[in-house]
């Protein structure tokens, strides 16, 4: 089982954070299949929250594929997330590793590459929900 | 579905001074509503109103359908718990329980002495006795064990350490899993309301400036900010809740439905606090003209 914990100056809203910790948790392999997630009643106990927050949570991890809800037992892990993409860091890091190096060589300093690294991120973000 | 709340018009004078005027608001039932606005901005004559406590001056109020305080029956529905958590300093725990038991004919005396025995109050106790936090709790222990199908608390923690203000939240909020009510609770901290409410309410100055589900009201507001301009250049479908200038840039929060594509601002999401602040702030910006055009 694991605890939930909500970091209020993040600016990320309270059922992303939810949703990401679970996330976070099959990566780690510390939330395997068939492991409980918390109750909505013992989360809104414990964090004092809207019980829609949770149930909006879950019901996105349940729509990812990730938990199935049990009507009256509770919502319990039906896939793992831990080393499917793994294998992929590295040569992806390395590739990052080169795109800095340019950048740097181009004259950005580290405010610059972030800024750019950023804004970009941000706007396919975007353009991939649109 | 019914509505928990449904205000058309409605006002409420308070001699020459209004407490509240032409609010028109219709609430789904099945929401944590939080009611937010600085001190005197009416929270309080609303919440009292749709107690049946106020008999409104202008307009109509009806509550799960029916007048406030209509009739016995409209009376067990609701549940009100006053500002400060009032409960009786001579009577016990006990007594308490006992008097709740007595005048509501829904009370759920099970449900009472559980939450009492789970919170760890010694029935024998004088509430008088009790500290801040405690005697919250027993208020609210009142309020849910008359089973009401809606739970009305007037800044129930504004009087508490964090501490008891989170274990009175978690109380409050494990109920409403529990049992399923409606809940409105006002406050004039929103960092109060942000995690516990689905629906809010902003009241400024005896007037409600916006009401609504909280994520759709997260999703349609958005900071702007960019290059000067004027608000009559932005498009038609943006709705200017506060505008800031300075000789070179514009920071606008906007009301819209659609998405802002214009690449010449920085789109920026908002709190719940930053929302409710800038609603807060287009009233001061009017009062300040208004002081402006006065002295002129």
């Amino acid at each position: 089982m694991i605890e939930f914990h909500l970091d209020a100056k993040s600016g990320v809203s309270p059922y992303l954070q939810l949703v990401q910790q679970v996330r976070r948790a099959l990566r780690l392999g510390l939330l395997r299949e068939g492991d409980q997630l918390p109750t909505v009643k013992e989360v809104v106990g414990h964090l004092a929250i809207n019980a829609n927050t949770v149930l909006k949570a879950y019901r996105e991890l349940e729509h990812e594929g990730l938990v199935a809800a049990r009507p009256g037992v509770g919502t319990f892990v039906t896939a793992t997330l831990a080393d499917t993409s793994l294998a992929a860091h590295g040569p992806l890091r390395l590739e990052l590793q080169r795109w800095l190096a340019k950048a740097r060589r181009a004259g950005l300093d580290e405010e610059s590459i972030e800024a750019l690294f950023m804004t970009t991120f941000r706007t396919t973000a975007r353009e991939d929900i649109a | 579905m019914t509505s928990v709340l449904d205000a058309q018009g409605l006002g409420k004078k308070y001699g020459r001074r209004w407490g509240l005027r032409e609010c028109t608001i219709d609430i789904p039932a099945g929401h944590v509503v939080g009611l937010v606005g600085p001190n005197g901005a009416g929270k309080t004559t609303l919440l009292k109103l749709a107690s049946g406590r106020l008999e409104p001056t202008t307009g109509a109020i009806t509550v799960l359908g029916g007048r406030p305080a209509g009739t016995p029956a409209q009376l067990a529905r609701v549940g009100f718990v006053a500002q400060d958590t009032p409960v009786y300093a001579g009577l016990t725990v006990a007594e308490h329980l006992r008097l709740g038991a007595r005048l509501n004919p829904r009370w759920d005396a099970t449900r009472a002495r559980e939450r009492v025995a789970r919170l760890g109050l010694v029935p024998t106790q004088r509430a008088g006795r009790l500290s801040g936090g405690q005697r919250a709790q027993l208020a609210l222990t009142l309020g849910l064990a008359k089973r009401p199908e809606l739970l009305i608390l007037d800044e129930p923690v504004a009087s508490l350490d964090p501490l008891a203000r989170r274990e009175f939240m978690q109380g409050l909020m494990e109920a409403t899993v529990e049992h399923e009510f409606s809940v409105v609770l006002s406050s004039h901290l929103v960092s109060e309301l942000e995690r516990v409410c689905d629906y809010l309410i902003v009241l400024v100055d005896s007037r409600v400036r916006v009401a609504g589900e909280t994520d759709k009201l997260l999703a349609t507001h958005h900071r702007l900010s960019g290059p000067r301009r004027d608000p009559d250049r932005l498009p038609a479908d943006q709705h200017v809740i506060s505008a800031r200038h300075t000789d070179r840039q514009s920071t606008y929060v906007v009301r819209t439905d659609a998405p802002v594509h214009d690449p010449a601002w920085t789109v920026t999401q908002l709190s719940l606090e930053d929302l409710v602040l800038a609603y807060m702030d287009q009233h001061t910006a009017a009062n300040r003209r208004a002081t402006l055009e006065a002295r002129r």
